[in-house]
């Protein structure tokens, strides 16, 4: 629980806390699954390593309608493009986390056709190594996202910080 | 009396004579070649034919020797009689300076996007094809990259370990 004032039947905190406990809990991913790591994600949301228990229980396809873009998997260079578009139609506020040595850095395919990391296209905020990270990696990553998204000020997407980070990937 | 490769050996040489010759029979598949300007009489052929039948185009493929000097570039064609169940390799040798083939595509339909991988990655230039673009690979990409001439790694990488890599 976030630091704040409490009495009977109420407690009083800041804006920010509140908003960033909602969003934190309830973070639908985009799981933009290309390989192996996708398998492993997807035993990830099986009963097992359950990912519905962090609030993820609906999974979007749907790019409009998610907050976290999960890259799992290797993308190729005439990938890339699309995963631009697909996170230039997320609103904000959105987070992306790299899942994988592949999604990270081109893990091991050091080749002419294999992007060497997403992070060459998109703004990346949690990186998740392996090949391919045990689902209870890929958790300690979304725990990790999930910090980040309850920190986050509520002013932050609004600041030079972050405009001049867009524009250094080219995205208004 | 069953298709053999002994039978399909005569019946080519019977029609081709001399054209089709370095006939080899690794782990039983029948293999020979010919000069690539014979290549659609070849495949035509072997598809027409009711004996021989080979109405089914596997795989189309090409080999970079960068070794043989004026046969650098060999386009192969894994063709099988899907009635008796034979197959058979064929392949045509090109020159790197100048590797136009013709297209299959007239032929078999599943040649269209082989030969584009083909073209995408050795660079053959199949004269008559309808739609000759990179298949595979980003457009902009100005090299054909299997062919042997390139180092395995990329080179304008500064991040690389030289310890963990073996150098």
């Amino acid at each position: 629980m976030p630091p704040g004032h409490t009495g009977e039947g109420f407690f009083a905190t800041r804006l920010n806390d509140v908003v960033g406990l909602a969003r934190k809990n309830s973070i639908w991913p985009l799981p933009f699954a290309t390989s192996c790591c996708g398998i492993e994600f997807m035993a990830l949301m099986g009963s097992h390593y359950d990912f519905a228990r962090f609030g993820s229980e609906r999974l979007g396809f749907s790019p409009r309608q998610c907050d976290l873009l999960m890259v799992m998997g290797t993308i190729a260079k005439k990938m890339g493009p699309i995963v631009k578009q697909v996170y230039l139609q997320m609103a904000e506020p959105r987070w992306v986390m790299a899942v994988g040595a592949c999604a990270a850095s081109g893990g091991i395919f050091d080749s002419y056709a294999v992007l060497q990391g997403i992070d060459q296209i998109v703004p990346v905020d949690v990186y998740v190594p392996g090949c391919p990270p045990r689902p209870e990696g890929i958790i300690d990553g979304f725990m990790r996202v999930q910090d980040l998204v309850g920190q986050e000020s509520l002013r932050r997407r609004n600041s030079e910080q972050y405009k001049s980070l867009m524009d250094s990937y080219g995205i208004q | 009396m069953s298709l053999t490769n002994a039978t399909i050996r005569e019946r080519l040489i019977e029609k081709f004579g001399d054209q089709v010759s370095q006939f080899e029979e690794p782990y039983g598949l029948l293999t020979f070649e010919s000069p690539k300007e014979n290549n659609l009489k070849v495949l035509r052929f072997l598809f027409d034919d009711p004996e021989l039948r080979f109405q089914f185009l596997t795989d189309l493929c090409a080999v970079h020797y960068p070794d043989q000097t004026g046969r650098e570039l060999a386009v192969v064609y894994h063709l099988h009689n899907l009635v008796d169940n034979i197959r058979l390799r064929f392949k045509v040798f090109a020159d790197i300076e100048k590797p136009d083939v013709f297209t299959a595509t007239q032929l078999y339909s599943s040649a269209n996007w082989m030969e584009r991988e083909t073209y995408d990655f050795y660079g053959v230039n199949f004269v008559g094809h309808p739609n000759l673009i990179r298949i595979l690979n980003v457009d902009e990409m100005d090299y054909f990259p299997m062919r042997k001439q390139y180092p395995l790694e990329e080179q304008t990488r500064i991040d690389k370990d030289d310890a963990m890599f073996g150098r």
